[in-house]
């Protein structure tokens, strides 16, 4: 046997790239604690049932805009205080974080869907289509977001459904272009060609072979889409276009506290920091993905 | 007195998996107007350790050394002012990828006037009509024209004159070429080492020539340095290691090159150069080398004596024959 | 029948480039007429400087590219305008291995899926079956089993190769292209990839086209050579006559600046003056004239044809029969 055939071990394998991954977020110390924070929420919206004080719908016609506990008038069976029909405010925040959530992953999954579909077909077919695919997305990236789901909205209706449709095509453009640009630039390097000339057909070659080198930029993407989701589903819930009262969103008990705002400031406090703090969390965490995610923001 | 006198140099990166040793224990020393290679393959240190001579290495990098003078300065502990001063003006320094050392938003003239700038101080005609005079003896033809072109409408070969330029601009005593001609091609390989040995016969420089190909050392370097996984394993003058190579490393790499090969199957080295998580206990080439014994999987080697090249090895080879130093004599 | 296993005549690659956003369409002539023929465990060099058209001409063979014009028959079958069937099957005769080990494995990919995907899209192959023709091969191009699971990132450059080289064989086929194969590599594990190619060939009983820079590999391993300068072949014969005695000034150039690793055998180098002219208005007559120190009137005028000479083939007026 010639020399060079004798078997070669492999050196001393480097560390796993999850755990590569995990190090580089955890030396984060905001997107921990960002994780922290999501995860929180997360369980309190799925165990909502059994952590909040109270159902969210249930009025306390006694306790009507009852202050927080600690301040003089409170009581601890309503921590948080009470709203203008004497319902619970932090059962209702507990309630609303399943809104939340709900409205931002399920954004972020049809716009995932779909802008990896489009910016799949504008990278692989390319020509008319990529050029019909971009302006398309130039077209609504040009109008202002906001403006532009309040008009889908008014066309369409004020719904949790059709808030969702909503935020998704304002959405959309950033995960069609992200999903092409990524594409587009695996697709120029070898390992393509090799799977091309053993005879690898389209779908396999974009589905098996491209797609999962192109996840590190799309969750960057996805994770940050979730608070900008939440964003504007709150902001279409406060101009009384979004999810409709009496549902405990965070965004339209925003708007129905606001004639209270002189009155009793806690009514209108809550469900804003609750908004701001989930939307931080989930920026924190998105950012320290990047930095994880993206080798070229790689220290060395 | 040598120009460059470098003992026993260590850099270690902070990494995950803790330190990493780049560099071992380099020791050299450069006379004036002498053109030495280091030749070693990737992993073997030979770039770090020239960079942490010119002091650009990173911050996780950590360097030591006994002795790291330059001119009679001690560059560890001159301040970072002066010591700047020394780089760029006195040392200067070209690399493997000439495209990407130039910077793609200015005109080559604007940047080799600003070195000229900076380190000579020079006023604005002055600075052009020594730009000229530079990219002329760099061979750039119409280097008048040439001034104000961008270095994307250059080609390798042209880049790598402009960067050259840039580095003789300020009369360096010593110049460090790494790998100058890796992305070349052949022919423009052939003009890129004559403008260099040339240059360097011409100001009397001395010019350090990091490389990988065996056939750029024996064209070129009087001295050669072989350094194997951040270790010095030979140093020789070119003409011995060719004839004579005394560590088993420099002996197996010279043998594996195809145009030295006798036979059709050509003798190779086997195994990969050790990485950060599998370095051998003992000497490092133990695992690879072909006269390895138990002594060499226990032991690190001390250097052999001068006549034998300083071969970093218990045994090293005399007309490809092992020895013990000292017993044979 | 003819007994070649590739078959080339002609082939030309133009491409139109657009010189700037509203510039002129230029055409650049990549490969310009190019006729080859391979048979099986030969193994043909193809050198040349970037831009030569060495890799245009290595995509074109492997069918990456639809040449422009010209015929190529692999294994006695036209691939130029053949059906999508018959590509499909004549594909798994041709495959090709590429420069950089870093970039032709799919990082998200474990060697073993590597393996096997060419037989999972071209084969009906069951997975027991698959898995074990993988583990096969990995043992011939001299890895281990339970590298089987692992990914790209967890081997060596030499040892990315060689999984790349596996991959080409998985379908057995007739011809390999080899793609600088081995200058991404360390001077150590050059010739371990290199004796590996030689024995595979043997085993296997490949024909090679070995693209290639680097002169020293190419006298080693080549039987023939095809020296190629802006899209065309300017010399072209057996390996030894053409490293012994090089014929076309290009050739000789090539030869004489490529280092030698023997300091004392000081030669007479040929330096070529200039570079490469651009692509896109290739000097009239000989594309070779305005850095030729033998150029005559008729060179700056006329083409000349690849014709046979001193035992090679060669473009060159220069050079007389």
């Amino acid at each position: 046997m010639a020399a060079d055939v004798t078997v070669i071990s492999a050196p001393q394998a480097p560390p796993h790239p999850l755990a590569v991954f995990w190090h580089d977020l955890a030396r984060n110390r905001g997107a921990l604690l960002g994780l922290a924070v999501v995860v929180l929420i997360a369980l309190l919206a799925i165990f909502a049932d059994v952590v909040a004080p109270h159902a969210p719908a249930e009025q306390f016609r006694a306790h009507v805009l009852q202050p927080p506990a600690w301040v003089e008038g409170g009581s601890w069976a309503f921590p948080l205080g009470t709203d203008e029909v004497g319902r619970d405010i932090l059962s209702r925040l507990i309630y609303g974080a399943r809104y939340s959530l709900f409205i931002g992953i399920s954004v972020v999954a049809v716009a995932l869907v779909l802008g990896i579909s489009l910016g799949f077909a504008a990278a692989f077919v390319g020509g008319l289509v990529d050029v019909m695919i971009e302006r398309l997305m130039d077209l609504i990236m040009s109008v202002p977001s906001l403006v532009l789901a309040i008009v889908i909205v008014a066309i369409i209706g004020p719904s949790l459904t059709n808030t969702i449709i909503a935020v998704t095509i304002v959405y959309l453009p950033r995960y069609v272009r992200i999903v092409r640009a990524a594409a587009l630039s695996e697709k120029a390097k070898d390992y393509v060609t090799a799977a091309k000339t053993v005879g690898v057909g389209r779908w396999r070659l974009m589905f098996v072979t491209v797609l999962p080198n192109c996840v590190a930029p799309i969750i960057v993407q996805a994770t940050l889409g979730v608070s900008d989701a939440i964003l504007e589903a709150a902001a279409l819930g406060f101009l009384g276009l979004g999810a409709q009262p009496p549902t405990p969103e965070w965004g339209t008990m925003l708007a129905a506290a606001r004639e209270f705002l002189q009155r009793a400031p806690w009514v209108v406090t809550w469900p804003g920091l609750a908004i701001l703090v989930t939307v931080v969390s989930i920026n924190l965490f998105g950012d320290g993905l990047r930095d994880a995610l993206d080798p070229r923001l790689k220290r060395s | 007195m040598s120009l460059l006198e470098i003992r026993n140099l260590c850099v270690e990166f902070e990494t995950r998996g803790g330190a990493f040793r780049a560099v071992d224990g380099v020791s050299l020393d450069i006379d004036p107007g002498e053109i030495v290679s280091i030749v070693g393959e990737s992993g073997s240190g030979k770039s770090v350790a020239m960079l942490a001579v010119m002091g650009l290495l990173p911050r996780t990098a950590h360097v030591t050394a006994d002795v790291l003078r330059f001119a009679g300065r001690d560059l560890m502990r001159l301040p970072a002012r002066e010591r700047r001063r020394i780089v760029g003006r006195e040392i200067a320094m070209i690399f493997q990828e000439p495209m990407s050392s130039l910077n793609p938003c200015f005109t080559v003239g604007f940047q080799i006037g600003e070195v000229l700038k900076t380190h000579l101080g020079l006023g604005r005609a002055e600075r052009r009509a020594r730009t000229i005079e530079l990219l002329g003896a760099v061979g750039i033809p119409d280097a008048e024209r040439r001034l104000s072109a961008f270095p994307h409408q250059m080609s390798g070969g042209m880049s790598q004159r402009v960067m050259i330029a840039m580095a003789i601009a300020c009369n360096p005593k010593l110049l460090i070429a790494d790998e100058p001609t890796t992305a070349l091609d052949v022919t423009i390989q052939a003009q890129i080492l004559d403008l260099l040995v040339k240059l360097q016969q011409e100001r009397g420089m001395a010019l350090v020539l990091i490389t990988h190909d065996m056939g750029v050392v024996a064209e070129t370097a009087q001295r050669v340095i072989v350094q194997y996984a951040g270790q010095q394993v030979e140093k020789a003058t070119t003409r011995e290691l060719f004839r004579d190579p005394h560590h088993p490393y420099s002996a197996a790499l010279l043998a594996a090159l195809p145009e030295r090969a006798t036979t059709k199957v050509l003798p190779s080295i086997p195994g990969v150069v050790p990485g950060q998580y599998d370095r051998p206990q003992g000497c490092l080439f133990a695992p690879r080398c072909a006269h390895a014994f138990a002594l060499c999987h226990a032991k690190a080697p001390p250097p052999a004596g001068s006549e034998l090249s300083e071969a970093l090895c218990h045994t090293p080879l005399v007309g490809g024959v092992p020895v013990v130093p000292g017993a044979a004599a | 029948m003819t007994g070649y296993v590739l078959e080339a005549r002609d082939l030309v690659q133009h491409y139109k480039v657009r010189r700037g956003l509203f510039g002129k369409v230029g055409l650049v002539k990549a490969v310009d007429g190019i006729s080859l023929t391979l048979k099986p465990r030969q193994t043909l060099a193809v050198v040349g400087e970037s831009g030569c058209g060495k890799s245009t001409l290595a995509r074109m063979l492997t069918m990456i590219e639809q040449p422009t014009a010209g015929s190529l028959a692999i294994a006695g079958t036209e691939v130029v305008g053949a059906d999508a069937a018959t590509l499909k099957r004549l594909r798994r005769d041709v495959q090709m291995v590429f420069q950089n080990p870093y970039g032709s494995l799919n990082p998200r990919q474990t060697i073993g899926g590597a393996l096997e995907e060419p037989l999972l899209v071209n084969t009906d192959l069951p997975a027991a079956e698959r898995r074990a023709q993988a583990a096969e091969m990995l043992k011939r191009v001299g890895l281990r089993p339970e590298h089987y699971g692992r990914y790209p990132h967890m081997f060596s450059g030499g040892q990315r190769q060689r999984i790349a080289i596996a991959r080409a064989l998985m379908l057995r086929p007739k011809v390999l292209v080899l793609d600088e194969p081995v200058s991404a590599l360390d001077l150590s594990v050059r010739a371990q990839v290199l004796n590996l190619l030689a024995e595979l060939q043997r085993n296997f009983d490949l024909a090679y086209v070995f693209v290639s820079h680097d002169l020293s590999v190419v006298k080693h391993i080549a039987d023939d050579v095809m020296v190629m300068y802006l899209g065309r072949v300017v010399e072209r014969g057996p390996s030894a006559t053409i490293f012994t005695a090089p014929q076309h000034p290009y050739t000789r150039a090539l030869i004489s600046a490529t280092p030698v690793a023997d300091p004392e055998r000081r030669k007479e180098r040929i330096i070529l003056h200039g570079e490469l002219p651009s692509p896109f208005n290739p000097p009239r007559g000989c594309t070779f004239n305005p850095r030729c120190p033998l150029a005559m009137d008729i060179c700056r005028v006329q083409r000349p044809e690849l014709e046979p000479k001193k035992g090679r083939d060669v473009a060159c007026y220069a050079v007389t029969p």
